[in-house]
């Protein structure tokens, strides 16, 4: 694969491992998982109306995250079961529109094959997720602990708490084309949650999940190449080693 | 000496129960407020209205140029995250713009060693836990510090330690105080006026006016033990 390839694959681990941590600390493991989902209707009705798929998941996702954030800003219980539910729909739905080896290729992935324009807009936003959490990473460590506490600070929490799922469902839209609508969430969730189990700081914590995520993506690549299977479910696997390997490891008191 | 609070005919309602009722009260700038009452009376509810975040009908008058520093009760949050103290300050720091040395500072006011603050919050006791909120607090330089139930998780020894601590960085810090708590001979010793809300009609005023056996027996519903010194 050329290296342009790798790159990209890179910058979207980067991303995934980013958004990650702060999915994994917030405790919305399962319901990432779920929201990523979301965007196989949406690839489902791109198809049908012969627009780019990865246009039709985008937009998926993003009426998804408005949707979770206007649900969250309601009740803070029932929103894990209306994931559940939605999101579900939304896989059903999705199978029902996409069919065959189109639906196959809307889960797991689809191996090479990148324009340019694809490629520079995988950078750009990868680019534009990992400068967000970076930037504001202060702002979400203090949210997680307490919305209150946020608010006294000055914190505006339900736009910090917006832009976050934005940037979590840019990021599956990442790895749409690459990972699939099944894969991708593992991605983002994975390597965080090793990250969080070896951690003992948020540098740490962040660091490790980029190494880990960024790791498996390209380890994923080559394996794949040489055993010719699909990339997808190589990363993941790798990524489920790592976070396996890494269960003994801990170092708490 | 002027009210850092006014607050006038204040109603909370939450989904479609009336959780505080036509409240009245003010607090003069460094005095401190203890709000009591039993379990469900709306005292947190009464908190999280005045730093904004639930909406309610009747007035909240903040003084100008007051600065609220605010340590909840109960956070919805997993404690073992690998976020230590350090990280914490240093986001509050960052957020609010203060010289990185106030993150010391803080941790200093409250007392709590830079080998804890280095560690994980999963693994401080609850008592080097609300120090840690209350570091949170002070830092960004509040007049105004609201603390919710300061010894909850708190063993014994360490609630009255906890206490004086607050009541030190009060004198220091020159902050006007408002605090929830159950510990009635805490609040006999530090308040200046109390403020108790129960399902019967609410009661402010200084503590030899509102911690009288009768008061007690009405708003908790049952004679409650505590002890003068």
């Amino acid at each position: 694969m050329a290296w342009t390839g790798f790159a990209l694959s890179a910058g979207m681990a980067v991303a995934a491992g980013l958004v990650g941590c702060f999915a994994v600390m917030r405790r919305m493991a399962l319901a990432s998982d779920a929201m990523s989902h979301v965007a196989l209707p949406g690839i489902g009705l791109a198809l049908v109306f012969r627009v780019h798929p990865v246009l039709g998941g985008m937009a998926a996702l993003l009426f998804g995250t408005l949707l979770v954030w206007s649900l969250e800003r309601r009740t803070r219980i029932a929103t894990e079961t209306v994931i559940g539910v939605v999101f579900s729909l939304a896989l059903a739905v999705g199978s029902m529109l996409a069919t065959g080896e189109e639906l196959m290729d809307a889960l797991l992935g689809t191996p090479g094959r990148l324009g340019v324009l694809e490629m520079g807009m995988g950078l750009a936003g990868a680019l534009a997720v990992s400068a967000f959490v970076l930037s504001q990473r202060s702002r979400l460590v203090i949210a997680l602990v307490s919305a209150d506490m946020a608010r006294t600070s000055g914190i505006p929490v339900a736009r910090l708490e917006l832009l976050y799922l934005l940037a979590f469902s840019l990021t599956v839209a990442l790895g749409l084309r690459y990972l699939g609508v099944l894969l991708m969430g593992s991605l983002i969730i994975i390597p965080a949650a090793t990250a969080k189990h070896l951690a003992r700081s948020l540098d740490q914590m962040l660091a490790i999940a980029v190494g880990a995520a960024v790791l498996s993506t390209v380890a994923g690549e080559i394996v794949a190449a040489h055993v010719h299977r699909a990339t997808g479910p190589v990363i993941i696997a790798i990524a489920a080693v790592l976070f396996f390997a890494g269960l003994p490891l801990r170092r708490r008191g | 000496m002027a009210n850092v609070l006014e607050v006038e005919s204040l109603s909370v309602v939450l989904g479609k129960t009336e959780v505080l009722r036509d409240l009245t009260f003010s607090v003069a700038q460094g005095t401190a407020l203890a709000v009591i009452g039993p379990n469900g009376a709306g005292k947190t509810v009464l908190f999280r209205a005045l730093i904004g975040a639930l909406p309610y009908d009747g007035t909240i008058r903040w003084a100008q140029g007051s600065r609220l520093g605010y340590v909840p009760q109960k956070l919805d949050m997993e404690r073992d995250l690998p976020i230590t103290g350090r990280d914490f300050l240093e986001a509050k720091v960052s957020v609010s713009h203060a010289p990185p040395a106030e993150a010391d500072r803080a941790f200093d006011l409250v007392g709590l060693p830079p080998d804890i603050a280095a560690e994980p919050i999963g693994t401080f006791s609850g008592g080097q836990f609300q120090r840690l909120l209350l570091a949170f607090a002070l830092l960004g330089r509040p007049n105004v510090l609201l603390f919710d139930e300061p010894t909850s998780g708190v063993d014994e020894p360490g609630e009255e330690r906890l206490y004086e601590m607050i009541r030190r960085v009060q004198q220091v810090e020159r902050l006007t105080l408002l605090l929830i708590s159950h510990e009635l001979s805490v609040v006999f010793r530090y308040a200046t006026n109390v403020l108790c809300l129960s399902r019967a009609r609410p009661c402010f005023g200084p503590p030899e006016e509102i911690l009288t056996p009768e008061r007690i027996e009405q708003v908790y519903g049952a004679p409650l033990k505590y002890h003068h010194h």
